[in-house]
């Protein structure tokens, strides 16, 4: 889901650093220094999420879970994406420092997105049909969207990489099946486990 | 798997992290919008040397490369043949054009030149010190501590992971494209958040105890030498020297 250094217009990398440096500030206004640690460790938590590898026919995909993450950390996720991003970038340059805000917004923004829309839906006792679905199409739209935002930054560079972006899409398809099953069945765990997980950002916001 | 590559005895190790920082931030800034061949391979080259004279080992280099080039790979597969121009080659029913494999070319170098500089940065500096030169260069306070705890933590929860992982195969798991192996998954996913979230409670009072007040102190104080500021200045003037071949 990277786009890596040296690819995107000067154009876009500038406008994705401006949106994605606008989530973060507002991400951080609403982080106290109480909550760093568990923000810093859940973020570790999706970087470790991202290392696992899911075999599908006879490939395999890694998890992206933003949609868990946004309905977990809610904005806080800017800055959580940012710094998982950032890390990865130090420890095995995938992506780089110009890139780095063109891929954190098309990460973050869907996973806010997926909280204001689906967030309401696992929150309290809610029946639980609502919550799988609920859960299911934020993990499911979440990548989608991502998708949609790396397949819409290529093509905005330039029209050549039109059958790169769509082929990004077709990519993405099954990953947004796995996706949208692992975040629900995630989330019924959480639910059953450590419900306050899922409420934290209620109290907090 | 998750490590840092430190060097003992190169003469990057010795340069302030700040300065460092600030070059490969705007060497890499004027790199992305640059496209002419002149200004790319020049910074290729120079990169190359100061990796070289930097003994930054060639495995290494080399093993950094390859998540780039990979999709650089994809893209030789795919550009050439969607750029209109005059066509140079036929793949089939493809058609290659020379503007295509030009614009591909230039994304080649580019992406490489930049990944090289930053690899000569982190190869010669610590996570955690580059957290502090951050802090030191204006970054926000809780943008910094966020990036360290993360940067601590995901060894702590990789190993978890690890464990969770052996656990499994001791239980005789073998992944498949099945929803039994999704679902274990899915349950693998939530353990670790579970595991992380009440260790993160467990950290958090224990810093309190020890009188944690919001600041990071760190033990190794920056100072610039003149040494420093001559390879800032003769950088800088470098990056500058590459903006004017570009756009002059």
């Amino acid at each position: 889901m990277h786009i890596s250094e040296g690819i995107l217009s000067p154009g876009i990398l500038v406008a994705g650093a401006a949106l994605t440096a606008a989530g973060v500030i507002i991400g951080l206004k609403k982080t106290d220094a109480e909550d760093i640690p568990s923000v810093g460790i859940m973020s570790a938590a999706f970087f470790v999420a991202s290392l696992i590898h899911v075999p599908i026919g006879p490939s395999s995909v890694h998890l992206i879970l933003n949609g868990l993450l946004g309905l977990l950390l809610g904005w806080k996720s800017f800055p959580a994406i940012l710094t998982g991003l950032l890390l990865q970038a130090l420890l095995f340059q995938f992506g780089g420092i110009t890139s780095l805000g063109v891929n954190t917004f098309n990460m973050a923004f869907p996973a806010i997105a997926c909280f204001y829309l689906f967030g309401w839906c696992i929150k309290g006792n809610r029946n639980r049909v609502l919550f799988i679905c609920g859960s299911f199409a934020s993990g499911f739209l979440a990548v989608s969207f991502s998708a949609i935002l790396v397949a819409l930054s290529l093509y905005l560079t330039g029209e050549e990489f039109l059958p790169t972006a769509k082929l990004i899409l077709l990519a993405h398809i099954p990953v947004m099946l796995i996706e949208g099953g692992l975040t629900a069945v995630c989330a019924l765990f959480l639910k059953r486990v450590k419900p306050e997980l899922l409420e934290g950002e209620a109290n907090a916001s | 798997m998750i490590e840092e590559l430190s060097l003992q005895d190169s003469f990057l190790e010795q340069i302030d992290p700040r300065v460092k920082l600030i070059i490969v931030f705007l060497f890499s800034i004027v790199m992305a919008a640059s496209y002419r061949f002149a200004t790319l391979i020049t910074a290729l080259f120079i990169c190359s040397i100061i990796l070289l004279i930097g003994k930054v080992p060639l495995k290494e280099i080399f093993k950094r490369l390859i998540p780039v080039n990979t999709l650089i790979i994809l893209l030789w597969l795919i550009l050439p043949f969607s750029v209109k121009g005059d066509p140079v080659f036929l793949m089939g029913p493809f058609t290659a054009t020379k503007a295509g494999v030009i614009y591909t070319a230039q994304i080649s170098i580019k992406s490489n030149a930049i990944i090289l500089m930053l690899i000569a940065v982190i190869a010669s500096t610590r996570i955690f010190t580059i957290g502090h030169a951050l802090h030191k260069l204006g970054v926000p306070t809780k943008l910094v501590q966020l990036f360290l705890f993360t940067f601590r933590y995901i060894h702590v929860i990789y190993r978890e992971y690890l464990r969770l992982l052996n656990a499994m195969k001791i239980r005789g798991f073998e992944p498949r494209t099945n929803l039994h192996t999704y679902k274990t998954f899915a349950y693998l996913v939530g353990m670790l958040l579970v595991k992380s979230s009440d260790r993160a409670k467990r950290v958090h009072d224990a810093m309190l105890c020890r009188g944690f007040n919001g600041q990071f102190y760190s033990l190794n104080n920056f100072s610039i030498t003149k040494k420093d500021l001559f390879i800032l200045f003769s950088m800088i003037s470098f990056i500058i020297f590459l903006g004017v071949i570009e756009w002059a």
